[in-house]
């Protein structure tokens, strides 16, 4: 388990990053916190001419409040936005669904970006960007930027729509809205490991954008009306994922978290275990 | 009872108090000594290993040429090189079947090792492992343990006629009598799992060769038994004493699995010896959950005869043991370390059993903590609660009328354990009374009452410690016995020295993973000797070429409290009793007078002290002065063998352990209604050990056995799919449990101490392992009731599966929502199949030729580098694959077939990478529809094997299809030009891919 030789570079400017990335081309691997890349790396499952470590770019490592969404630096640890003081009055999904990213061991080198970039369809960090319709912003040669919306970015299993010239330099999360209510819910079988169901909710007064982890190749959203009728719209909602078996689960129980997890999570009920918390201690 | 411990009744100022292990600073601190730690000799080279993708296989061909060549690289060891220096390894049962350390002829399990590459650094050595050319001809492969044993099954080796390769039954008392006239009997069937008992430190070899002398000297993190050392011994053909075996001082852990290490032992000797210079071998995690060693998975059939009160008279064991692809030593010992108390802890006096051994392609197994122990009580414990639900009674009265009766100890069971001491329905009344039962069941009726699904599980178990090297003959008929010569015994050693200023050091040839043999060896020989416990140096490498040691020594079946204490203890006393005499011959004084304590010899009258090392020193500086017995200096090393270990009986009856523990576990689960989740609300362990030496690393060794079994109870087993491909090759795939998922058990203790060793010890390592996985299954089966069907009660018990066993309701499948017949198999599926269809703007008969033409298959195929011609319709592609950031170059082979144009086509296309093999074929149909246009229909099959199956398990199915829409959407790309809709990126995107030959 130790990785094929490759260039290291490890550029101070994102100038200087898009600059290897254009020389190198796609064989450059862009790593940040590598909490994903380099065990990657360790099983030669990819072995790429060159890495770009671009945690040293200290102009990528910021969180800021702007118009209307929070914009993430892509060197930011989703350590330190879970630090973050305003978090949960900003984005309160992300408050949410943060402690659920693995552990926080893993959280202080991994990256927002990172994992958006990697694309992950259990991963939590794509499934709320979907959700909440953020944005990915690509920057490449002579500073040309464009702005990709999250719904569109993920394009199946760790595809995305970034190309290998481009840096991802943030992401931006929406702020949260007025009257809106924001919940998530995760099924894996340990804390922090991969979601076998992953659910975000934006709960508007009058649409539900209801995203779904780790089912698909990639975060589904869903437009759900709160007229509709939901149980309804979550069985086609569970249907349409083509869900899985694995090691772990089957795919009628991922459908069944979908319906049942999902239900709970829009009608505000507690489940079962998060009231055992509060029993009495054992 | 225990006259040898009264006999010297020395002060116990260390003896059964809580220690703090004097090994954890160093180890805190970062100063530990492991294997991979050590210095190496200089000029020693670094190993990697080629291993097998597939489950089944013959090798072909195998080419080193190209390997040899790459940067660094110093030598290849071959299956050819072992057949030219070494032998299979012995194997426990007469077979003509064959281990080797390195295949030589065919491949019986995914990560067999095949080669080995030794270069100068391991990146260098894993660089070359893809330029090791290995061809395949595929077999059958053969997976489940049941079907493995169906007489049409394929055979894994030729010369077996089966793959059952021992089948045993016994006769204990007059079981068909009992059943006949039974008021009831019971059967049930249940499945254990494959697991392991994962230790964070994987296996490290440092192997050489001195062709002087033609021997070996290996530095390995080997833990014994070292039984094993004669068959690294025969597989080198060398003398015993020409294999000098080392260990580190300090071990990352092992739990009985780093006994697997013994065949990396004998491949990194003969690598070192291929190479002429030390060869280094650290296996790496992927390596070690694919390829080490695992848990001996089992099917029993169990079947209880009793009456209407519960009382059991006899049971009927059917088991049914896959030990994976080769019978590996000890095996098959898993089916019968527990063979002489196969009836618990209960006093039923008639059994019998069937115990079969079957090969599958699957990995090896081995000693894992719990040892047999696991998959007897999974069927015992799992049937005495089936017998109470039967009979509508409480599940403590089913134990409790069957429990061995108080005073019958020492009790012989039914096939021959000697169970030692004990006072079980004391322990019983103390663990509900200690352990909060009433109060239990009250939270269970609280719960019941609000709905929730909660229930109590109870297990009572014998743990067997300090195995009797006799027990694996019983895989021999008593004829086969005889013959070979009886074996029996389970001898420990201790060396207790005393240095010329007084420093006292011991030596244990026990190899401890990490259970903290130092800290009690000092306890034990402090209070004999009377000096401070911190000027005690304990050494726990072997090394046995200079080392006391005998078979028996090693770190397993929890023989360190029960035997090697007491052997440490033993040599103490020859030390004291030397002194003694030296000072009774002094100073004229009987030895009774004589006390040793806090440093210093003396007569309990005070008229004449010394301190310990003036004493002692003397033997060193002034031989002369003391009496004509003493020889000088002041060593002493004592060897200590049971006498209640004998060989098995005529009666095949065995004592299959010296000592015997009791446990009493209970716990009330509460199950989570969505999810499945099973809530471990309270557990409750009892444990009698015998006299506890040091109740600390008790609490200590219950912890770490009650963390194990949660893992084994609810998240742990390795997957493999229908193919033998192995699905479990990652810690995010093999799922051991946190400290965030392992509640705190109230650990309960009480002490019949035993008769039979020296210090009243017994073995307290692995009870848990036994009791907690189907305490916690009952517990489950008890909140479940009795809409699941028992045998389905099955771990680990996932949610998923628990959920799955509530029963799922589903709404049906809205009409024109999702896919048919895209679900993957259960367990991952190494073989994927679906199917997907794409419109093209062009007539089927465009379509058909356009496939047939070399120069659009190419541009098909996502990746491909390059196409060349081999056949008609056939071509040899250089394709890279992959999806994010995982991508692998293939060298496959593409065909088509079953051309009936221009209605449909058969695409096939096989190859291989460094990251694992890949086989698919797509069914395509061609239909005109509206516009002239094709609808082209395509199923595929994929299969894939190797690394990339082992790690990525749950992203194949998801990566495949996209794969495989790739080539029919590029194909309608193709066909229609700029028609298709896509975005620029994608075009540019593909033009990249496509000429990227020079990638």
């Amino acid at each position: 388990m130790k990785p094929a030789a490759f260039d290291y570079y490890r550029p101070r400017t994102r100038r200087e990053a898009i600059e290897v990335l254009i020389e190198v081309g796609e064989d450059a691997r862009i790593v940040a916190g590598g909490q994903s890349l380099m065990a990657v790396l360790n099983m030669r499952l990819s072995q790429p001419r060159a890495l770009v470590d671009i945690a040293a770019i200290d102009e990528l490592r910021y969180i800021e409040r702007r118009d209307g969404y929070l914009a993430i630096g892509a060197a930011t640890t989703q350590a330190e936005l879970l630090e973050y003081d305003f978090l949960a009055d900003d984005v309160p999904l992300l408050a949410e669904s943060l402690p659920w990213v693995g552990h926080f061991q893993t959280r202080n080198r991994g990256t927002v970006c990172g994992s958006i970039a990697h694309a992950d369809p259990s991963a939590e960090l794509p499934l709320c960007l979907a959700t909440l319709g953020g944005e990915v912003v690509l920057e490449t040669r002579r500073g040309r930027t464009r702005r990709i919306a999250g719904g569109d970015f993920f394009q199946g299993i760790l595809t995305t729509e970034r190309r290998p010239d481009e840096l991802i330099t943030e992401v931006r999360f929406p702020l949260k809205q007025e009257h809106h209510i924001y919940r998530f819910q995760e099924v894996a079988m340990r804390h922090g490991d991969f979601a076998i169901v992953a659910l975000a909710a934006d709960i508007g007064e009058r649409e539900i954008q209801f995203g779904v982890g780790g089912v698909a190749d990639r975060p589904i959203v869903r437009c759900l009306s709160r007229d509709d009728d939901l149980a309804e719209a979550l069985n086609v909602l569970a249907w349409s994922l083509d869900a899985q078996n694995d090691a772990h689960a089957s795919a009628a129980y991922r459908r069944h978290l979908v319906r049942e997890m999902g239900r709970r999570l829009l009608a505000g009920e507690t489940t079962e275990e998060e009231a055992a918390d509060v029993y009495p201690s054992r | 009872m225990n006259s040898q411990v009264s006999l010297h009744d020395e002060p116990r100022t260390y003896i059964g108090k809580r220690q703090s292990r004097v090994e954890d600073e160093a180890l805190l601190r970062g100063l530990g000594r492991y294997a991979d730690d050590l210095a190496i000799p200089p000029g020693t080279l670094h190993a990697a290993v080629v291993r097998s993708p597939h489950a089944h296989a013959r090798i072909t061909r195998l080419v080193v040429d190209e390997a040899l060549k790459r940067p660094g690289v110093r030598g290849v060891l071959t299956g050819e090189d072992v057949k030219l220096w070494a032998s299979p390894f012995p194997v426990g049962v007469r077979q003509s079947m064959e281990h080797w350390c390195l295949a030589v002829d065919k491949v019986r399990h995914v990560g067999e090792p095949v080669a080995v590459v030794i270069a100068e650094d391991r990146y260098l050595a894993e660089d070359a492992l893809e330029a090791v050319e290995v061809d395949y001809e595929l077999l059958t492969p053969v997976v489940d343990p049941e079907a493995a044993a169906d007489d049409e099954a394929p055979t894994l080796h030729e010369d077996v006629a089966s793959n059952v390769v021992n089948d045993r039954h016994f006769r204990y008392g007059e079981p068909d009598t009992a059943f006949e006239t039974a008021q009831r009997t019971l059967s049930l069937k249940v499945r254990y799992p494959r697991n392991a008992c994962t230790p964070i430190e994987c296996y490290v070899v440092v192997g050489q060769y001195d062709p002087a002398e033609g021997g070996y000297d290996v530095m390995a993190n080997f833990q014994g038994p070292y039984a094993l050392h004669s068959v690294m011994s025969r597989a080198l053909q060398v003398p015993a004493n020409r294999l000098r075996l080392r260990t580190p001082p300090d071990s990352g852990g092992s739990f009985g699995i780093k006994q697997g290490a013994f065949p990396y032992v004998v491949m990194m000797a003969l690598a070192a010896r291929k190479v002429g210079a030390p060869v280094k071998w650290v296996e790496d995690r992927l390596e070690h959950l694919q390829a080490a060693s695992s848990a001996t998975n089992r099917v029993t059939t169990i079947e209880a005869a009793f009456d209407d009160q519960g009382q059991v008279s006899a049971l009927r064991f059917d088991q049914l043991d896959d030990c994976g692809a080769y019978l590996r030593a000890p095996e098959p010992a898993t089916t019968y370390r527990m063979h002489g108390n196969l009836t618990g802890a209960y006093a039923i006096r008639h059994l019998e059993v069937r115990n079969r051994i079957v090969l599958t392609n699957k990995t090896p197994t081995g000693l894992n903590r719990g040892f047999g122990g696991p998959q007897v009580y999974f069927a015992l414990e799992r049937l005495m609660q089936r017998i109470a639900v039967e009979l509508e009674i409480d599940p403590l009265d089913v134990i409790r009328r069957n429990l061995v009766p108080s005073d019958a100890f020492p009790y012989r069971c039914a096939a021959g354990a000697l169970l030692d001491s004990g006072d079980y329905q004391r322990g019983i009344e103390l663990g509900i009374e200690q352990g909060g039962l009433d109060e239990l069941l009250a939270r269970r009726d609280a719960a019941r009452r609000e709905g929730r699904r909660y229930g109590i599980g109870y297990t009572v178990a014998v743990e067997p410690s300090i195995s009797n090297m006799g027990y694996i003959t019983m895989a021999q008929t008593p004829e086969e016995r005889r013959r070979a010569g009886l074996k029996n015994g389970a001898v420990s050693t201790a060396t207790v020295s005393v240095d010329p200023m007084g420093g006292v050091s011991v030596h244990v040839s026990s190899t401890p993973q990490g259970q903290g043999h130092r800290t009690v060896a000092a306890q034990v020989v402090a209070d004999v000797l009377g000096v401070s416990l911190e000027s005690i140096r304990v050494d726990v490498e072997l090394d046995t070429g200079k080392d006391a040691w005998s078979i028996a020594s090693g770190n397993y079946s929890s023989r360190f409290a029960g035997a090697v204490a007491g052997a440490v203890h033993k040599a103490a006393l020859k030390i004291h009793s030397r002194l003694v005499s030296i000072a009774t011959q002094q100073w004229k004084v009987s030895a009774e007078d004589i006390l040793f304590s806090e440093g210093r010899v003396y007569t309990q009258d005070g008229a004449h002290s010394i301190s310990f090392h003036r004493l002692a020193g003397a033997t060193h500086w002034a031989p002369g002065t003391l009496p004509e017995s003493e020889t000088g200096g002041l060593r002493e090393t004592a060897f200590w063998t049971p006498a209640e270990l004998t060989a098995p009986d005529e009666d095949e009856r065995i004592n299959s352990s010296l000592c015997y523990g009791f446990i009493f576990d209970y716990c009330g689960v509460a199950i989570d209604a969505l999810t499945g989740r099973v809530e471990i609300d309270r557990y409750v362990t009892l444990h009698d050990a015998g006299r506890m030496l040091n109740p600390q690393l008790v609490d200590g060794q219950v912890r770490g056995a009650f963390a194990q079994a949660v893992g084994a109870a609810l998240y742990e087993a390795f997957h493999y799919g229908p193919d033998g491909s192995f699905f479990s090759g990652t810690l995010a795939d093999y799922l051991i449990p946190t400290t965030m998922e392992v509640p705190d058990p109230r650990i309960l203790h009480m002490e019949t101490p035993s008769p039979f060793t020296p210090l009243g010890a017994k073995g307290v390592g692995e009870g848990n392992n036994m009791s907690t996985p189907v305490c916690i299954a009952n517990a489950v089966a008890d909140a479940l009731g009795d809409t699941v069907e028992p045998g389905d009660i099955e771990l680990p018990l996932t949610p998923s599966k628990v959920r799955t066993l509530m029963g799922i309701e589903e709404p049906p499948r809205p009409e024109g929502v999702g896919e048919d017949s895209t679900e993957t198999t259960a367990g991952g599926g190494s073989t994927l199949a679906a199917s997907d269809d794409v419109e093209i703007p062009a007539s089927p008969q465009r379509v058909f030729d356009s496939i047939l033409d070399p120069d659009t298959l190419q541009a098909m195929i996502p990746g491909c580098h390059s196409l060349e011609l081999t056949g008609e319709n056939a071509y040899r592609a250089d394709v890279t694959v992959g999806v994010g950031m995982i991508r692998a170059r293939f060298d496959a082979r593409v065909e088509l077939t079953d051309l009936d144009p221009p209605r449909s086509l058969r695409l096939s296309g096989a190859g291989r990478s460094g990251m694992g093999d890949a086989e698919g074929a797509a069914r395509i149909h061609l239909t005109e529809i509206e516009g002239g246009h094709t609808r082209l229909d395509y199923d595929y099959e994929v299969t894939i094997g190797g690394k990339i199956a082992s790690v990525g398990g749950r992203m194949l199915s998801s990566a495949s299809k996209m794969l495989i829409g790739q080539i029919f959407s590029r194909l309608s790309h193709q066909m229609s030009g700029a028609k298709v809709k896509r975005s620029l990126w994608q075009r540019i995107k593909h033009r990249l891919i496509d000429r990227g030959g020079d990638a």
